[in-house]
């Protein structure tokens, strides 16, 4: 009798978050779905429009751009894995003092505000008065405009998208690191190997699988990224061209234009790309992740 | 034994923290500087002690409003999930139900799915109950998460089942179980999941900025995203909002720094 009852509670304890879930994320997938081969009517209401949205975007210049921007913006993020990394193995080393200060100081920029800390790094970036244009200055250097230059305003972009994720990989990689058993490094020891040879030997062999990991967290979340942009280049700079991402462009289109269709092809486009990358980054795997 | 030489390591490491800190020790120096100062060629790296910045952001914005809608969003979506995410979390981990699987595979696929194809949708259900710039429009979809399951589901899972099977023999229901037993049990697990969700939510900027476009009922991060036009060259006075947006959590980190990191730990290494 108690077994036969039990379905019942089980039922009843997750009906609050299946609910929820059904009418805040089933639903709007669904719903969003649908969108996506609809048009804006004039008099309000969609209409049916077939695949029209998704050749339009493929097609257009906005999209392929956006696409384009996106694309660089999360290599340049990626590229900033291997800091993560150097930064792990530099905590990882045994007898360090002061573990818990660094990781602190490093992991502040995850936990604070991204609104917060886009303007001050839009202020370090401006092309007058900016500190960083300053520092260049002193070393000769003549400094763009930054976030405010098509060719320039991604790449002031990444570093912040760099610097704010640093501590948060550092400390999934630093969890990693510690889970490798001494072992390994007792039989490296007897066989003579020296420090170098045991972290390339080792250390990063049996990493790859966090490393993995983190690949492929920074990318998705670089695909979608959407706050920095808003934030630091203004809603009618012609550096605008240059990093609006796809994100973006789907807040511009959907919430500013109010044309929902499109909006909802870009979503439904986007879902497509991170889906795709992420199947290569599992299809590469086998050729560089080592599993025990 | 001789302890391995360690400075050139802390040489390295504190340089790098400097260029970490670099943003938030120049966001509060210009917060205290005058409106010159601030616009100075080459940049002024001292203060001028303009406390009277942080009296003006409050008056010349919504702020304080902000700030404690902030409050009321955070407070509210935080312990929605602690709820929610734990009673189903407890279903999926300790009892049987047909299904049971398969539904916790459609849980696990919604964390797959990007946030922005929720938007839209959302944000007609929210125009269709008249809850447009509402607090109740940022916490209700808020409350639901997936994550929160998984994440607290693993914590229910190392439980032992003896625990389970004394209480029923007591006579106790599954409900009674999940309050009195395992719910303390699962402390770590609800503090990473309160302080993950309490750092998202005060953060987060796209719905807010969607769903709520009278300055009154913004939350912090959409109120200095709307004072970035409008306070272009008043940078002490923007910089003193952004002190006061990123303290809360700041402080919040401080204090609660070991069990943050361990919980994001957690999910990284059982993601």
């Amino acid at each position: 009798m108690l077994i036969k009852r039990e379905w019942v509670w089980g039922y009843l304890l997750i009906a609050p978050m299946a609910l929820g879930l059904a009418v805040f994320y089933l639903w709007p997938i669904a719903q969003t779905l649908y969108l996506s081969f609809t048009e804006s009517g004039v008099f309000g209401g969609q209409t049916w429009v077939g695949t029209a949205n998704f050749t339009d975007l493929l097609s257009d210049e906005e999209m392929l751009g956006a696409l384009g921007n996106t694309l660089l913006y999360a290599v340049l993020v990626l590229a900033g894995v291997p800091l993560s990394l150097a930064l792990a193995a530099l905590l990882n080393v045994p007898g360090l003092r002061g573990l818990s200060v660094y990781r602190t100081l490093y992991f502040l920029p995850v936990v604070t505000m991204p609104a917060a800390m886009a303007l001050t790094w839009r202020y370090l970036f401006n092309g007058d008065f900016g500190a960083i244009n300053y520092v260049l200055g002193t070393l000769g250097i003549d400094g763009p405009y930054w976030v405010g230059d098509p060719d320039f305003a991604i790449y002031a972009i990444a570093v912040v998208g760099i610097w704010s994720s640093i501590g948060y990989n550092a400390v999934l990689l630093l969890a990693g690191l510690q889970s490798i058993p001494r072992h390994y490094y007792e039989a490296a020891e007897i066989d003579g190997a020296g420090r170098l040879r045991q972290f390339f030997r080792i250390t990063l062999p049996l990493l790859t699988p966090t490393t993995f990991f983190v690949v492929v967290i920074t990318m998705i979340n670089a695909l979608q990224v959407f706050d920095l942009v808003y934030l630091m280049v203004d809603l009618k700079s012609p550096a605008l061209s240059g990093s609006r991402t796809i994100v973006y462009l789907f807040y511009e289109k959907g919430f500013v234009q109010n044309q929902r269709g499109l909006a909802a092809a870009i979503a439904v486009l986007l879902l497509g790309l991170i889906l795709v990358l992420t199947a290569i980054q599992f299809r590469l795997q086998k050729k560089w992740v080592h599993y025990e | 034994m001789s302890r391995p030489r360690t400075w050139p390591v802390h040489v390295v490491l504190a340089a790098g923290a400097l260029v970490m800190l670099a943003p938030f020790a120049w966001q509060i120096v210009v917060s205290l500087q005058t409106l010159p100062d601030s616009l100075r060629v080459p940049p002024k790296f001292t203060p001028s002690w303009q406390w009277s910045n942080f009296a003006d952001v409050f008056r010349s914005v919504p702020l304080a409003r902000q700030f404690l809608n902030t409050v009321v969003v955070t407070v509210g979506v935080t312990a929605g999930q602690l709820l929610l995410c734990s009673l189903a979390a407890f279903a999926f981990a300790r009892l049987r139900f047909p299904g049971r699987g398969a539904i916790f595979m459609v849980f696990l696929a919604m964390l797959m799915v990007p946030g922005e194809l929720f938007l839209i949708p959302r944000y007609e259900i929210m125009q269709g109950l008249g809850w447009l710039n509402t607090l109740q429009a940022l916490i209700a979809p808020g409350v639901f998460g997936a994550f929160g399951t998984f994440l607290l589901r693993q914590f229910f899972l190392t439980l032992p089942t003896e625990l389970d099977e004394a209480a029923r023999l007591d006579g106790a229901n599954p409900l009674q179980i999940y309050w009195h037993i395992m719910l303390p049990l699962v402390r770590p697990g609800l503090l990473a999941l309160g302080l993950l969700t309490v750092m998202w939510s005060w953060s987060s900027l796209l719905w807010p900025l969607v769903v709520n476009t009278d300055p009154e009922m913004m939350t912090l991060a959409a109120g200095l995203a709307s004072l970035r036009g409008q306070f272009q060259t008043n940078f002490p006075i923007l910089f003193a909002g952004t002190v006061v947006a990123s303290l809360p959590v700041i402080v919040l980190f401080a204090v609660m720094q070991r069990q943050l990191i361990a919980g994001i730990a957690f999910t990284g290494s059982k993601g």
